[in-house]
């Protein structure tokens, strides 16, 4: 099993993603500089970590939406492969048209870091599955934009169709309808706020993050 | 030619910068100020046959890079 993180100017989760999937899965991890223009072969996941990717100018993950390797990433989720954006990485996707929605600023103006609990909407995704008919999983968030909004059509279709994938308990940004985390249609491609790179061992207050990576890289 | 661009984020897509704006202007005393939204303005040369032309390049830009069209509006100015 293989892993690509990439790696954007001011990404800054990076490494502990790379430790976070290496020590859940024992999956080898490759960094990848944002300028490259190929993913290594024989990837099973691909995941864009948080971080403030060029100093969040413009709009948060607006300019790392635009990077070289983004063609290639595009390609890769088009043929399959797992895909995960956590945080700016979440917000990278949905600039890059490959989720649906955008994040906006925190409805309290405020940056949030605090572990959440986050209900399980849909545990029949491939990044779900190992919650194992779970419904309740504690993550960390840490964002300033995490307050997820989409327009009424997006939000009846993407709560329609199950893409809606983790919404918080206790709603810490304003985000419409409490959602942390949607999938793409197709299931392969997943984007939220909060991180299971900061939830992967017992240590660091919840193991639960664990599991996505692993349910990630067991239908690879 | 120089192009001006105004992004803002649409109408009732919450602008809580705006809110905060607002609420800072009623601390002011102008407690009749109301609708306040915080927008960009992105300001550029370049160069262009004619401003329809010209326009239609930078709403363009708009849609790939300058706005994101799912939060915001934009508007061109060309001269």
């Amino acid at each position: 099993m293989k892993a690509a993180v990439i790696v954007f100017p001011g990404s800054n989760c990076d490494r502990d993603c790379k430790v976070a999937i290496e020590r859940s899965t024992g999956a080898s991890v490759d960094m990848v500089w944002h300028a490259d223009t190929a993913l290594p072969h024989g990837i099973d996941l691909i995941v864009l970590p948080g971080g403030f990717s060029y100093g969040d100018y413009l709009r948060c993950g607006a300019m790392a939406a635009l990077s070289p390797i983004m063609n290639e990433v595009k390609l890769a989720a088009d043929r399959g492969v797992a895909t995960v954006g956590i945080c700016n990485g979440f917000q990278v996707l949905c600039e890059a048209g490959m989720l649906p929605g955008a994040l906006l600023r925190n409805e309290a103006l405020k940056y949030v870091c605090k572990p959440v609990a986050l209900e399980v909407t849909n545990a029949q995704t491939r990044f779900t599955a190992g919650y194992a008919g779970r419904r309740e999983v504690t993550m960390t968030v840490g964002n300033g934009e995490g307050n997820f909004f989409a327009d009424a059509d997006t939000l009846a279709r993407i709560e329609g169709e199950g893409q809606v994938v983790f919404r918080y308990q206790d709603n810490p940004n304003g985000s419409t309808n409490a959602i942390a985390g949607v999938v793409n249609a197709r299931g392969n491609v997943l984007g939220l706020m909060p991180h299971p790179d900061r939830a992967f061992e017992a240590e660091l207050g919840s193991a639960d993050g664990a599991i996505l990576f692993q349910s990630a890289l067991a239908s690879a | 030619m120089r192009a001006k661009v105004h992004v803002f984020l649409k109408p009732g897509v919450l602008d809580v910068q705006g809110k905060a704006v607002e609420a800072a202007l009623h601390g002011l005393g102008w407690g009749h100020v109301e609708g306040v939204r915080v927008g960009k303005t992105i300001e550029f040369d370049l160069k262009g046959k004619d401003a329809a032309e010209t326009e239609a390049e930078v709403k363009d830009m708009c849609e790939k890079l300058l706005a994101n069209t799912v939060i915001e509006s934009y508007r061109v100015e060309v001269a």
